[in-house]
């Protein structure tokens, strides 16, 4: 786009002053972590690397962290199944009632997280008169995560067309073999990046997690919350936060490499 | 993010004329009779597909929202506090004529819609720097840069902003040289931890809309003699108007439902999910937490039949 010399400033002025104001935050939990204030005081008062053996001693947070990548892993695997049948669904087919499915789907994402929240804790005990434990969890999660799944496979499924597909057809494939050797390596990337998403959501949620996890199952986001008052493990918990920010590098970079080969797969 | 609108795949289903599968070569024997048999058959395939997640979403998501509904219009046993079956519009009546309730919810829905409004005006010049005038390494960099604060926890956001705004903080340590302060625990302070919680939701679908834009038609709009701002506002703008909303329904339902965020740097601010969060735990009042749910879910309906139209909701 032809634009003068000034607006292209401005705006890569305002692009680097909102990034630094969104890692600003991060930064501060960065030196809160290795401050030796306890009250999260600023400027720092001194350095010390006592809260980092802590945490990494910390029992309660590393038990935390297995449950969320748990939690995370199972609640995705789910959503990719339901998502991706509901994306073919809505991209191959026309029928009645295609507007209300779509909607079904958004809707647990787009009500606000208490609603589904309540809502699924007095469904699992009052309705199905279970107790709440880590199923009921993974229930929750799978239940908000389809929407993420669908909308990446949806969106390739949309751009791709179904030449492919009716080629693979005409060829003589059946409808098994041509969604093996055709619309699925075709998907395929779109897959990961929703289920990476799918992740991602589980893994920090919180508001519905307080609703529907049993007592004993604490997820990374449950035991942030309970420790993060205590005086003496608020560093720790910072301290936490930095491993989680730096963590969450791994995955984004595999998207990153994913879209890129999307981009090279395209441009052949 | 989709390409296609939605209207122009036809109903393409796999190959209506599909030959007998025999001379695949994959699939044992089994798997190409179901094929063959399904192959003809499109109201089966279609319902194989969207039996396993309409009967998920339904029985675990609509029942429960339902059975929510229906609670609202029960009762708690005041000796037992257990929920009885005793029709009564008493919960509902209570939220929609007590003045809490009502100036909670303009509240609420004050701070949803400035959070909203910040949000946008961040991330349009944002996300239209990273579409059209970043080269392509500067925005698969950018993209990682916005997308990478996702993935620290929400929590740890909130607690960053805990710190911030404390009265011995980084704000007030920066604000008092220049005589100002640090806002504290409260609306401002909420604002502002929810519209920093939400911006990459909002950057991200207003820059996969931008990306959408070609650019043969900016240069067609300045060949036809538009001038950049004349480009943007009838060009652009009309073009990624329902991704700026798709944007703004996660700031906005976000915003509308949180609780947590208002515990943490709010002070005493109370917010709909306030209210319903204490009558379900403290005050153990199932009902009347399932009538003041009743707000945010209409407000969310009301908001999400409006975007609908613009077709918002298929580029979330």
């Amino acid at each position: 786009m032809q634009l003068g010399r000034t607006a292209r400033i401005v705006l890569g002025t305002i692009t680097v002053v909102v990034l630094g104001l969104v890692y600003l935050p991060l930064g501060v939990v960065f030196l809160n972590s290795i401050s030796t204030s306890e009250s999260l005081s600023w400027p720092p008062p001194g350095f010390t690397l006592e809260w980092w053996g802590r945490a990494l001693e910390s029992t309660g947070a590393l038990e935390a962290l297995g449950t969320s990548v748990v939690v995370a892993l199972i609640a995705s695997a789910i959503a990719l199944v339901l998502g991706t049948l509901a994306a073919i669904a809505l991209s191959r087919y026309r029928f009645f009632g295609k507007e209300t499915v779509n909607l079904l789907i958004v809707l647990p994402i787009a009500l606000p997280g208490i609603v589904t929240g309540i809502a699924l804790n007095n469904a699992f005990r009052t309705l199905m008169g279970v107790d709440l434990a880590m199923w009921t969890l993974v229930v929750a999660h799978a239940t908000f995560c389809i929407v993420t799944v669908y909308n990446n496979a949806f969106a390739r499924l949309n751009a791709s067309g179904t030449r492919l597909e009716e080629a693979s057809m005409d060829l003589g494939a059946g409808l098994f073999t041509t969604f093996r050797l055709v619309t699925f390596p075709y998907l395929k990337s779109s897959l990961m990046a929703g289920g990476l998403l799918a992740f991602a959501l589980s893994f920090d949620e919180i508001i519905v997690t307080t609703f529907t996890a049993g007592t004993g199952v604490a997820t990374l986001p449950l035991w942030i919350l309970q420790n993060m008052f205590r005086p003496s493990q608020a560093p720790v918990v910072a301290v936490i936060a930095v491993i989680l920010a730096v963590l969450s590098v791994i995955p984004l970079a595999i998207a990153q490499r994913l879209t890129a080969k999307d981009a090279a797969a395209v441009a052949r | 993010m989709r390409i296609v609108p939605a209207s122009a795949p036809g109903p393409a289903p796999l190959g209506p004329g599909a030959p007998i599968p025999a001379s695949s070569r994959e699939g044992s024997m089994t798997t190409q009779r179901l094929s063959a048999y399904l192959a003809p058959r499109r109201r089966l395939r279609l319902a194989g597909l969207l039996t396993a997640p309409v009967l998920w979403l339904g029985l675990v998501y609509i029942v429960a929202l339902a059975a929510l509904l229906v609670t609202a219009f029960w009762t708690v046993n005041e000796l037992t506090g257990q929920v009885q079956i005793e029709w009564t519009t008493e919960n509902v009546v209570e939220v929609f004529t007590e003045a809490l309730y009502r100036t909670v919810t303009l509240r609420t829905l004050g701070i949803a819609l400035l959070v909203t409004l910040i949000d946008i005006a961040v991330a349009v010049p944002v996300a239209f720097f990273m579409a059209k005038v970043a080269g392509t390494r500067l925005r698969h960099l950018l993209v990682v840069a916005v997308l990478a604060p996702l993935w620290a926890s929400y929590l740890v956001k909130v607690y960053a902003w805990r710190a911030l705004l404390s009265s011995d903080g980084l704000i007030e340590w920066a604000a008092s040289p220049f005589g100002g302060s640090t806002p504290g625990y409260g609306i401002v302070g909420v604002v502002l931890t929810l519209s920093y919680l939400w911006l990459p939701y909002v950057i991200m679908p207003i820059y996969a809309g931008f990306d959408r834009v070609p650019d043969r038609l900016l240069e067609a709009s300045a060949d036809l003699g538009a001038k950049g701002w004349r480009t943007l506002v009838s060009v652009v703008l009309p073009m990624i108007w329902p991704a700026i909303i798709a944007g703004s329904i996660f700031a906005f339902s976000l915003s509308l439902g949180d609780y947590i965020t208002t515990k943490i740097v709010g002070g005493a601010t109370q917010m709909i999910g306030t209210l319903v969060y204490t009558n379900v735990g403290a005050a153990n009042n199932l009902p009347l937490a399932a009538a003041i749910s009743l707000i945010p879910i209409g407000i969310i309906l009301i908001y999400l039949a409006a975007v609908r139209r613009t077709g918002a909701l298929r580029s979330l």
